[in-house]
């Protein structure tokens, strides 16, 4: 607070010691009792206004972020029906004690995690290769960029549906395609992994595009000298893309790996809609392909048993919690390690990219 | 994450050097004293003014227009068809005082949730509300209250005996007007039938199968023996056979005290044993209905039949389209059974009680369910209808001119004089078609699948 205001000054004050003081001590000096109001007014503005300023954002968060969160933790803790969800029957933790024991539970949460991987590692991969691809010099690179995207902006409705037909047993174009090679139908989506991987599919698709601008966003910070002097010194554009590239853009990779994370363990549209009626929200017939997100869905919405649902969503938001924490604690731990000063090229090579 | 950060500067490290002097909001260069004090103010409020206007809304009460119309509400999912056959805008004609505004959800499911909801908050609701057939049991049990009691509306003895049972409380309080019903009848594919060396005119057809589900899977056995072209299939789907079977009887999953007896019912026994073996044999397609891969079915011809209710009809003929028009045919099922309908409740709160009442008084009764069967070929509930010619005497052009008047008409006068619901029938239902899916899709054991289905019921119905 070294700095007087000038609105201070204009009012005819003297400025306020300037010995860091704040403008306590121009009220202490037997100023009027206008001025010490004006003197408390402008506090509140220095004090008060930024939190006036972000308040907005805290009740708005309130509202809908924080008191959703508290009240569905006061259901899971209920025996309550969508339809009478005034007559609430006290359980305490009988429901999460009960979803440990559910089998379905863990199903769902076994493919909420293969899926989430063989969508997850495909999707970046690619992104990065496409990403890098677009950071050269090319012609109507806008309009690549611009294509990348497309799919991110399609709705997953109407995605899913079409990825559904192409998916279909009888008639769909991808068997059509793979009968060219004398393979018999496959049955997309009764069987297991055939269903996962076309949902994958899905996902795939739609946030590829996405994933590469960020990464595309990110080299482009990239100082263009580094590969200068990496090409100097004789580095082949694929030592360039993996020890300039990859460390320069470390940052944003955990990014979208805790972005993609938290995307799959909330999976839910792409097998609803692939699954197609009651067979989509049981995640087929054998659940093969139930998401967590679909075993919440299943429960409040085709069961109606809200206590149960707003169990699995608290069961969810623990899981990303832990999720998160051992991604902190696996950071720090690195961190902590020597390889924290590397130097520009040649050290790199020592530095193990920051991805995990 | 943080080595690579200071060497190359990413963007998403640049924060933090913007305010090289310190944290931004300490000692501001210029301070405009009043602006932001009156922002700070204006933003707080509007937060406020943000989060209250989630509270509030609901029952509008108004039930006149500036030109003194009262304004009657509806509620409506699907095809009900009082929309679609113009019969709400001839109401209107007949009565200028009266305004309907009727909103229409397309997805039944949909619609009931909110219905729950609006039920539950005690308002959104319209003044009238349809009710589907497999949501009758539960809101009978715990939502009557919030229903108009219509059992002294004049002249309801024109419905079939069971219709208004279904959503009568046990003190006789009356929930809904019956709107139509799903007589069911066996849709078959005559080409199909002829290459395989079955006869194809629909008098023999019934005979195939008469009286007993159990020789329609003997047909199928013959028809999978006479037809070597692998790729058609019997019927669509063992689930469509089970549900067929099953409401046929008065009982299916729960009995009258709303206990689940379908592990004892012999006839759920029987129904799945049947369909599990169809499903074995073989003889299905291995679809859904109303799943993707049965559209193109009906339209290529993957299977030869299906267990159809009347109101399944226009779903057929819409899809397998002008082309197979004529090849499709309509016969008597076994047995009569009945596959879905509706309701119409009025809101007990309602401002406009009585009129909404007479509405749905005029819309359920005999001539304007007659009107609706003529336009979009959902069946009569009422049993004075049956007999109107345009119901009696109606064929349908796209099903070889097939008598379905007649056909599902005697069905649906077949059908038990009790139907007892449960409250969680629907599901229970799609659990069991998912358990037969275990058979024709994953290849597991009869035996395998019923357990899962039994532990599946035991775990939704806890």
């Amino acid at each position: 607070m070294a700095t007087s205001t000038p609105s201070a000054r204009t009012d005819g004050q003297p400025p306020p010691t300037p010995d860091g003081s704040t403008g306590k001590g121009g009220a202490g000096r037997g100023a009027t009792a206008g001025q010490s109001r004006r003197n408390i007014l402008h506090r509140l503005d220095v004090r008060a206004v930024p939190y006036a300023f972000i308040a907005p954002f805290f009740l708005i968060f309130g509202a809908f972020g924080l008191y959703p969160l508290i009240y569905t933790f006061w259901i899971s803790m209920h025996r309550v029906e969508l339809s009478t969800m005034d007559m609430m029957e006290w359980r305490g933790l009988a429901n999460f004690t009960e979803l440990i024991d559910d089998e379905r539970f863990w199903n769902a949460l076994t493919n909420t995690f293969t899926i989430g991987v063989i969508s997850t590692v495909p999707q970046l991969l690619m992104a990065l290769v496409l990403a890098h691809l677009l950071n050269y010099r090319l012609r109507g690179s806008t309009f690549f960029r611009v294509a990348v995207l497309t799919p991110y902006a399609t709705s997953i409705a109407a995605a899913a549906l079409v990825f559904t037909m192409l998916f279909e047993r009888d008639f769909g174009m991808i068997n059509w395609g793979l009968s060219f090679f004398g393979i018999e139908n496959v049955d997309w989506e009764n069987q297991k992994w055939p269903a996962q991987f076309a949902i994958s599919a899905i996902v795939i698709w739609r946030w590829t595009g996405y994933n590469a601008l960020l990464y595309l966003a990110a080299m482009q910070a990239i100082p263009r000298d580094l590969y200068e002097a990496a090409a100097i010194d004789g580095a082949s554009r694929w030592q360039q893309f993996r020890q300039v590239t990859i460390p320069g853009i470390s940052a944003t990779i955990v990014f979208t790996i805790v972005l993609s994370t938290i995307g799959a363990t909330q999976l839910f549209g792409e097998p609803l809609i692939f699954g197609q009626g009651p067979n989509g929200i049981s995640g087929g017939a054998d659940n093969q392909y139930q998401t967590l997100g679909l075993l919440l869905y299943e429960e409040g919405w085709k069961n109606y048993q809200m206590g149960r649902a707003a169990t699995i969503a608290w069961a969810m938001f623990l899981i990303l919690v832990l999720v998160f924490v051992l991604q902190r604690v696996a950071a720090r731990v690195k961190a902590g390690r020597p390889a924290r000063a590397a130097k520009v090229t040649k050290k790199t090579k020592s530095t193990p990219s920051a991805t995990s | 994450m943080g080595t690579a950060r200071h060497r190359f500067g990413s963007t998403l490290s640049a924060l933090p050097s913007r305010f090289p002097h310190g944290s931004p909001n300490r000692s501001p260069r210029r301070s405009p004293k009043r602006f932001p004090t009156l922002a700070a103010v204006a933003a707080a409020g509007l937060s406020l003014v943000l989060v209250a206007g989630c509270g509030g809304g609901g029952d509008t009460g108004e039930a006149k227009t500036k030109d003194g119309k009262t304004v009657i509400s509806m509620g409506l999912f699907g095809v009900m068809g009082f929309k679609e056959s113009g019969l709400l805008d001839r109401y209107m004609e007949e009565n200028p005082d009266i305004l309907i505004e009727a909103d229409v959800a397309g997805d039944e499911q949909t619609y009931y949730t909110a219905l729950q909801t609006h039920l539950a908050a005690g308002s959104g609701l319209k003044d009238i509300q349809g009710i589907e057939i497999g949501r009758a049991k539960e809101l009978v049990d715990t939502r009557s209250d919030k229903f108009a009691d219509l059992s002294k509306t004049p002249g309801l003895d024109h419905f079939l005996p069971w219709k208004s049972s279904q959503v009568t409380t046990e003190d006789g309080k009356l929930l809904g007007l019956g709107t139509d019903i799903g007589p069911m009848a066996v849709c078959y594919r005559k080409d199909l039938f002829e290459q395989a060396g079955l006869p194809t005119e629909r008098a023999e057809v019934e005979k195939l199968w008469a009286g007993d589900w159990a020789k329609y899977v003997d047909v199928g056995r013959d028809f999978k023996e006479g037809n070597k072209k692998d790729k058609v299939a019997f019927m669509d789907s063992s689930s469509g056979l089970f549900n067929a079977m099953i409401y046929g009887d008065e009982k299916q999953f729960y009995d009258k005290d709303g206990e689940l007896i379908y592990n004892d019912n012999p006839v759920v026994k029987d129904a799945w044993k049947l369909a599990a073996d169809a499903a074995e044999s073989g003889l299905t397609a291995k679809l859904r209905q109303f799943q993707p891969g049965w559209d193109p079915g009906l339209a290529n011809g993957t299977f030869a039949t299906a267990v159809c209710p009347a109101w399944m009809l226009a779903h057929i003929s819409e899809k397998a389209g002008p082309a197979n028009q004529g090849k499709w045919d309509v016969a008597r099922a076994p047995k009569g059974a009945n596959w879905g309908g509706a309701f119409l409740g009025v809101m007990d709160n309602s401002p406009v009680k009585k009129e909404a009442a007479d509405l749905i008084a005029w819309l359920t009764a005999p001539e304007q369910q007659a009107v609706i069967f003529e336009k979009l070929g959902n069946f009569p509930s009422s049993k004075t209808a049956l007999d109107i010619p345009e119901v009696a005497n109606g064929k349908s052009e796209y099903f070889s001119d097939a008598p379905i008047g007649q056909i599902f008409g005697d069905a649906a006068k077949e059908i038990p004089d009790e139907q007892v619901l449960g409250r969680k029938d629907g599901t229970i239902k799609d659990t069991f078609s998912a358990g037969l899916q275990l058979i024709e899709g994953q290849g597991k054991s009869p035996d395998e699948a019923w357990k899962t289905t039994d532990e599946r019921i035991k775990k939704l119905t806890r």
